[in-house]
């Protein structure tokens, strides 16, 4: 099937600069297939240009950035805004950048668990099932490369995790080669393989764990974010569809979940102890 | 039937409404009603330097809105002022420097008014050939660049990332906005055209469940503003141009009223199966 040596999309010692001032400076970053990349950072530390190097919509003003032509890229923006004077369904978004069949559309908002908003329009979506309806358009493409700018924006902590999990699992079965931006680490950790830790330059760079227990990363982001930070690895046996029927390991599907489920999120407590370590303050 | 002065307006003003209500979507879609405006204004220039090289008065308005659509673009580029702003500018500047390069030239009598409101009665079979030569390359094209401009319409950025080029459409949009402006003048004068182009895509807006869909809504209510408006000015004597967008306007109160919300709903509720 794929290459998995050969980087989708690499960068070295990259940098932007404009009016004058380097945006971003000396990345070096690569993105294999199955790999998922994390960039992390406080705002305006250049992950958006970083991203926008990527995906080959700036050119580097120093350094190079490197994309096979034929790489199939699928992005998830951050902020989408759909007027009312746009009429907008689930459906006719799925096609948006692709002749999709109707088959594909719909495998793809079955993965992320909304096939039943298809005749929604977009603009009357929740925050959770917009990120979800972006994510199932974005994976219709069969993308090798899929660039996510954070994708969990205007969603509840419990639907955060539930939509890293979602994109650990399809990119575990697809193959695909992930970017994701975020600025926050926590919930990100059982979802990457490698974070870059970004602050107009990179500052750090590893495996999360390694990440979080840096010195530049703990200045950057304070003390206090790494002590109540615990790493996110735990079992989900079942998961909560948007439409409020519970899908469970094995693939059925329920109307309720049975007490001897796994762990709930959202239901601080009725949590099993020992399934998880959860941050132990509201930061 | 051509050689009726009425149903050479008709035909004409038809034409024009097809063309209009695609392009009015993405002028409603995108908040470029100021731009339609711009370009409207810097046809009178156009005009005038039709009227002082001696060339064809379409011709020359496709030029100046063409050069001013360009212009506008590499503006923005250089971003030193608002695209409100620079709009605003290239605008009035157009508009005055017709008014001036017209009063130079004291041997040109112009039907100001005709200008200004469209003179549909008065349009000839060569307008009317140019009117659906152009008006079908129009749409020919946007047929083309349909997936990248709405793709850029919903979010530039991805379509950009995921390869559609929407600058390219962005340029071709300008251009057929450029034509759209040349063939329509006639029809409803360098005032109303953007009337023409924003207010049947608005009064389609509630009964489209679709893009495309609402394209086609848009036209059909250009069309019937079209007729509603030339019998309504045949009947009461009142000036063509203006009783065209009256109708449209019009048919914009009624599509707000109540038993148009039922009749949306309908619409809506048939598409989907089973629900």
């Amino acid at each position: 099937m794929r290459d998995t040596s050969k980087p989708l999309v690499s960068l070295t010692n990259a940098g932007v600069r404009r009016a004058g001032r380097w945006l971003v400076r000396g990345v070096d970053l690569s993105v294999k297939p199955g790999q998922i990349v994390t960039l992390i950072g406080p705002n305006g530390s250049g992950k958006s240009t970083t991203a926008r190097m990527a995906l080959g919509m700036i050119t580097p003003d120093e350094g190079h950035a490197e994309r096979s032509a034929k790489t199939r890229v699928s992005y998830v923006p951050q902020k989408i805004s759909i007027d009312w004077t746009l009429p907008l369904t689930v459906e006719r978004f799925m096609r948006l950048t692709s002749n999709l069949a109707p088959a594909e559309a719909t495998a793809a908002l079955e993965s992320t668990g909304i096939a039943h908003l298809r005749k929604a329009e977009v603009r009357t979506l929740s925050g959770g099932e917009f990120q979800r309806a972006l994510l199932a358009r974005a994976i219709a493409r069969k993308p090798d490369f899929l660039v996510l700018d954070e994708p969990v924006q205007g969603v509840d902590f419990a639907g955060q995790i539930a939509l890293y999990e979602l994109i650990h699992t399809i990119t575990q079965e697809q193959g695909y080669g992930v970017l994701l931006i975020s600025h926050d680490l926590h919930v990100v950790m059982a979802a990457t393989d490698q974070v870059i830790c970004l602050n107009g330059h990179v500052c750090c760079q590893g495996t999360p764990s390694a990440v979080a227990g840096n010195s530049e990363y703990k200045r950057l982001f304070g003390d206090r974010a790494t002590d109540a930070l615990a790493i996110y690895h735990h079992h989900h046996d079942h998961t909560h569809l948007p439409d409020g029927r519970v899908r469970h390991e094995d693939g059925s599907i329920t109307d309720h979940c049975f007490p001897s489920d796994g762990h709930h999120h959202g239901d601080g407590a009725g949590d099993e102890a020992g399934t998880v370590t959860e941050r132990t303050d509201d930061a | 039937m051509l050689d009726d002065f009425f149903s050479r307006a008709i035909i004409a003003g038809i034409g024009v409404a097809l063309v209009a209500g695609p392009m009015g979507c993405f002028i409603v879609w995108r908040r470029l009603a100021y731009f339609g405006d711009t370009l409207a204004h810097a046809a009178l220039l156009g005009v005038a330097l039709a009227f002082l090289f001696e060339v064809n008065t379409t011709l020359a308005v496709f030029a100046v809105s063409a050069v001013v659509s360009i212009a506008l673009l590499l503006l923005q580029k250089r971003a030193s002022l608002s695209s409100d702003a620079l709009l605003g500018l290239l605008s009035h500047s157009a508009l005055a420097l017709g008014l001036v390069v017209l009063a130079f030239m004291t041997w040109v009598r112009m039907d100001l008014m005709g200008l200004l409101f469209g003179d549909i009665l008065a349009v000839s079979k060569i307008d009317i050939a140019l009117i659906y030569a152009g008006g079908l390359a129009v749409l020919t094209v946007l047929c083309f660049i349909w997936k990248p401009l709405f793709a850029a319409t919903v979010s530039r950025e991805l379509a950009e990332a995921e390869g559609l080029h929407p600058d390219r459409a962005n340029v071709i949009f300008m251009l057929l906005m450029a034509t759209v402006i040349a063939i329509a003048m006639k029809i409803v004068g360098v005032l109303l055209i953007t009337a023409l182009l924003i207010i049947p895509a608005a009064a389609a807006r509630k009964f489209a469940s679709g893009p495309e869909q609402m394209a086609v809504i848009a036209s059909l209510f250009g069309v019937a503003a079209v007729a509603g408006g030339l019998f309504g000015s045949l009947e009461w004597d009142t000036p063509s141009g203006p009783s065209i967008v009256v109708a449209a306007v019009f048919l914009f109160v009624v599509s707000l009223s109540p038993l148009s919300t039922w009749i949306a709903r309908r619409l809506s509720k048939q598409e989907v199966p089973g629900a």
